[in-house]
C-alpha cells in the first residue's frame, strides 16, 4: 500500500480513495466489501460534486430572515419565488436596476450568431482541410492549432485596436467576430477530424461525376455531418454563454452578456447583499448551459473529449 | 490526396481556388491575430507606452519594473502554488475516479453525469457559489461551528494566507470530471488482455495500474498535463468572481494584473510584458509537448 501513497505523498483527501484501487476486478457477490468500497467512495464524491448546486437551489428558494437564521444546507421551511423575479427584473448593477433579463437578451443576441457564424467558418474550413489540401494548407492548421494555446491576453488589445480601426469595438458585433476568432482552432480541429474519418471513396466518387468544391460540401458532406454539427454546436453554445474575459473586454455595460452583469450584480459593493437574490441570479446563469449538458447527455462527452483528444 | 497541387504546372495560384478562398477566414486568424497579435504584443512590451501604445522602445525596462513589482511577485507565486497544486490534486482524483468508474459498476452515467456538470458551468458561476459557501458568515465554517465545534475555522476567502486554496477547491469541482473523463476514454483503451494477462501473472490490481496502465496511459496524461497547464495559466473569471483578487491583492493572478494594468492602470507596457511573461510560460510546456505530439510523424 505505501508504494501507492508515493504518487501523492500530500493527498490526504485521495489516500483514502487509492484504497480502491487494490480491490479485484470483476464483481462476484452483490455485497461484496469491494462494492461497498467502490459505490461508497463514488457516492461520496457525487455528494461533493452535487452540494454546490444543492444549496444554490435551496439559497435561491429561502426569504432573507430564514439565511441569516439557519444554515445553509437546511432546506427552506418556507419557499419563496421572489428572490428568483428580483433577480431577472429588479437587481441592480451599478447604474440600472433592470436585473439579469438585459443580460440575458444580450447573451442570447451574442451567443446565437457567434456559434453559427464559428461553425460555418470551421466546417468549411475542416473541409478544406481534409480533402482539398494545398501548399501551406498544413501550415496554417498548424499555427492555428498553437495559436490556440496563446494566453488570450496576449492577443486582446491588438484585437481591440483592430476592432476600434474597423468601428465595432464595444458593440455585439466585435464580440460576435472575436468569439468566431477563438473557437476557430478547436472546431476546424473536430471538423478536419471528422472529414479525415468519412471514407475517401465517396469524395473521389464524387470528383469523378463532375461535382465541385461547394457542390461536394453542400450535398454529400454536410448531410452526412449532422453528428459533429450538434457536438460543436453544444461545444460553442455553452464556451459562448460562459465567456467572461472578452464579454467584459469588448463590450460596454448596455451591451454586457450575462456573465458579466451576474458578476457586477452580485459583486456590487453597495447596499446590503442579498444572498437569496444573488444565488437565483447565479442559477439563472447557469441554466442555460446546465440545460444544454443534460439534453445533450453522452454527446458533450465526445464533444470535449474528441476536442481535448487531439488539441 | 486527391487536389494536391502539383509542383511546375502553370497557374498555381488559381488551383484549387474555391479550397483557398474557403480558407481565407482561417488563414486570416492564424497569421493576422495569433501570429500577427503575438509579435504585436511583444514587440510593444519593450516600448514605453503608457495611455496609447507607442514605438518608443526602452529595451528591457518594462520587465525590470514587472519583477520588482510586489503585486506581480505575490501573483506568480498564487500562480505557482495554485498551478501545482491543481495539477497533482486534478489528476490524481481525475484519475482515481476515473479508475473507480472502470470498476464495471452500474449507473455510469449517473455518476458520470454528476462528476461532469460543473464542467458545463462558467467559472464565474462556479466562483460565487464558492464565495457563497466559504462565506464565513453562514457557510460552511458556521454551520460546523452550530453543530458545537465552536473554534471551527474555516475562512479561506478572508484570510490572504490560504486564499488561494480556496480558489483550489473551486477550482477543483469544476475541473476535475473533465480530467476523469479524459483518464477514463484512457483506460477504455487499454486491451483487456492487459488485464487477464497481469491476472494470470497473480499480479495485485493496483500494482497493475501503478506499473503497467499508468506508463501505457502516458499520452493521455500528457494530453491532460497539457490542457490543465494552458487552463491554468490562464485563470482569471474564477478569482474575479470569487475574491475579485482580494482581500487585498492576495489571490491576484497574472491574467488579472494584465487585464488591470492594460484597462485600467493606463500602463499598457507593463500589461504588454506582463502578458509576454504569461506567453513565455505557455511556451515552456507547450514547445516540447508539440515536439513530442506532432514532430517525429506526419498524419495522412
Amino acid at each position: 500500500m505505501d508504494k501507492t501513497l508515493t504518487m501523492a505523498p500530500s493527498v490526504t483527501s485521495a489516500t483514502s480513495r487509492l484504497e480502491a484501487g487494490p480491490q479485484g476486478k470483476r464483481p462476484r457477490k452483490v455485497l461484496s466489501s469491494r462494492n461497498i468500497i467502490v459505490y461508497g467512495l463514488l457516492g461520496l464524491a457525487a455528494l461533493y460534486y452535487l452540494l454546490p448546486l444543492y444549496v444554490m437551489v435551496v439559497t435561491s428558494l429561502k426569504g432573507m430572515p430564514e439565511i441569516r437564521l439557519g444554515n445553509i444546507f437546511s432546506p427552506p421551511m418556507e419557499i419563496t419565488f421572489e428572490p428568483w423575479v428580483k433577480a431577472w427584473a429588479e437587481a441592480c448593477t451599478g447604474l440600472n436596476c433592470d436585473g439579469l433579463s438585459r443580460g440575458f437578451w444580450n447573451s442570447v443576441r451574442i451567443t446565437i450568431p457567434s456559434v453559427i457564424v464559428s461553425i460555418a467558418i470551421a466546417s468549411v474550413n475542416g473541409y478544406a482541410l481534409a480533402n482539398w489540401r494545398f501548399k501551406g494548407s498544413e501550415v496554417f492548421f498548424t499555427i492555428l492549432i498553437v495559436g490556440a494555446f496563446i494566453p488570450y491576453q496576449v492577443m486582446i488589445y491588438p484585437i481591440v485596436i483592430v476592432l476600434r480601426e474597423m468601428g465595432l469595438y464595444g458593440t455585439i458585433y466585435g464580440l460576435i467576430l472575436v468569439h468566431s476568432i477563438f473557437g476557430m482552432p478547436i472546431q476546424t480541429l473536430l471538423f478536419r477530424n471528422y472529414f479525415v474519418s468519412l471514407p475517401e471513396e465517396l469524395f473521389k466518387a464524387a470528383r469523378i461525376d463532375g461535382a465541385g468544391f461547394w457542390q461536394i460540401y453542400f450535398r454529400i458532406m454536410l448531410p452526412m455531418s449532422l453528428p459533429i454539427f450538434v457536438v460543436s454546436m453544444i461545444l460553442q453554445t455553452t464556451g459562448i454563454w460562459n465567456d467572461f474575459l472578452f464579454g467584459v473586454v469588448f463590450t460596454r455595460p448596455d451591451t454586457y452578456p450575462m456573465t458579466v452583469q451576474l458578476n457586477n450584480i452580485v459583486n456590487s459593493v453597495q447596499g446590503v447583499k442579498e444572498y437569496n437574490v444573488n444565488m437565483a441570479a447565479t442559477l439563472l446563469t447557469g441554466a442555460v448551459p446546465l440545460i444544454v449538458y443534460f439534453i445533450s447527455g453522452r454527446l458533450f462527452v465526445r464533444g470535449i473529449a474528441a476536442g481535448a483528444v487531439k488539441g | 490526396m486527391a487536389a494536391h497541387s502539383q509542383p511546375g504546372r502553370p497557374n498555381q495560384l488559381f488551383r484549387n481556388l474555391n479550397s483557398k478562398i474557403a480558407s481565407i477566414p482561417m488563414i486570416l486568424t492564424a497569421v493576422v491575430i495569433f501570429l500577427g497579435g503575438t509579435i504585436w504584443t511583444v514587440t510593444y512590451s519593450f516600448t514605453n507606452s503608457k495611455l496609447l501604445p507607442r514605438l518608443n522602445f526602452v529595451g528591457f525596462e518594462q520587465y525590470e519594473r514587472l519583477w520588482d513589482t510586489p503585486r506581480w511577485i505575490v501573483s506568480i507565486q498564487n500562480l505557482a502554488t495554485y498551478g501545482c497544486l491543481s495539477l497533482i490534486f486534478s489528476l490524481t482524483i481525475g484519475f482515481l475516479l476515473a479508475a473507480l468508474m472502470d470498476q464495471k459498476i452500474r449507473f455510469e452515467n449517473t455518476f458520470r453525469t454528476i462528476f461532469l456538470y460543473p464542467f458545463a458551468l462558467s467559472f464565474i458561476v462556479t466562483g460565487l457559489v464558492w464565495q457563497w459557501l466559504l462565506n464565513p458568515e453562514f457557510g460552511v465554517q458556521s454551520v460546523v461551528r452550530s453543530l458545537g465545534w465552536t473554534s471551527f475555522t474555516f475562512d479561506p476567502l478572508y484570510n490572504s494566507d490560504i486564499v488561494i486554496y480556496g480558489i483550489l477547491l473551486a477550482a477543483l469541482w469544476q475541473g476535475t470530471g473533465l480530467v476523469m473523463c479524459l483518464m477514463l476514454a484512457g483506460l477504455r483503451g487499454i486491451d483487456e488482455d492487459i488485464w487477464k494477462a497481469a491476472r494470470v501473472d497473480g499480479i495485485p490490481m493496483w500494482k497493475t495500474y501503478l506499473f503497467i496502465v499508468i506508463p501505457m496511459m502516458r499520452p493521455v496524461f500528457v494530453t491532460t498535463l497539457v490542457l490543465i497547464t494552458s487552463g491554468i495559466v490562464r485563470v482569471y473569471d474564477l478569482v474575479v468572481a470569487q475574491t475579485s483578487g482580494g482581500p487585498g491583492i492576495a489571490s491576484d493572478v497574472p491574467a488579472k494584473y494584465v487585464y488591470d494594468y492594460m484597462f485600467f492602470a493606463q500602463n499598457l507596457g507593463q500589461g504588454f510584458a506582463a502578458s509576454s511573461m504569461m506567453l513565455l510560460a505557455i511556451a515552456i510546456v507547450i514547445i516540447p509537448w508539440a515536439y513530442l505530439e506532432f514532430g517525429g510523424r506526419k498524419r495522412g
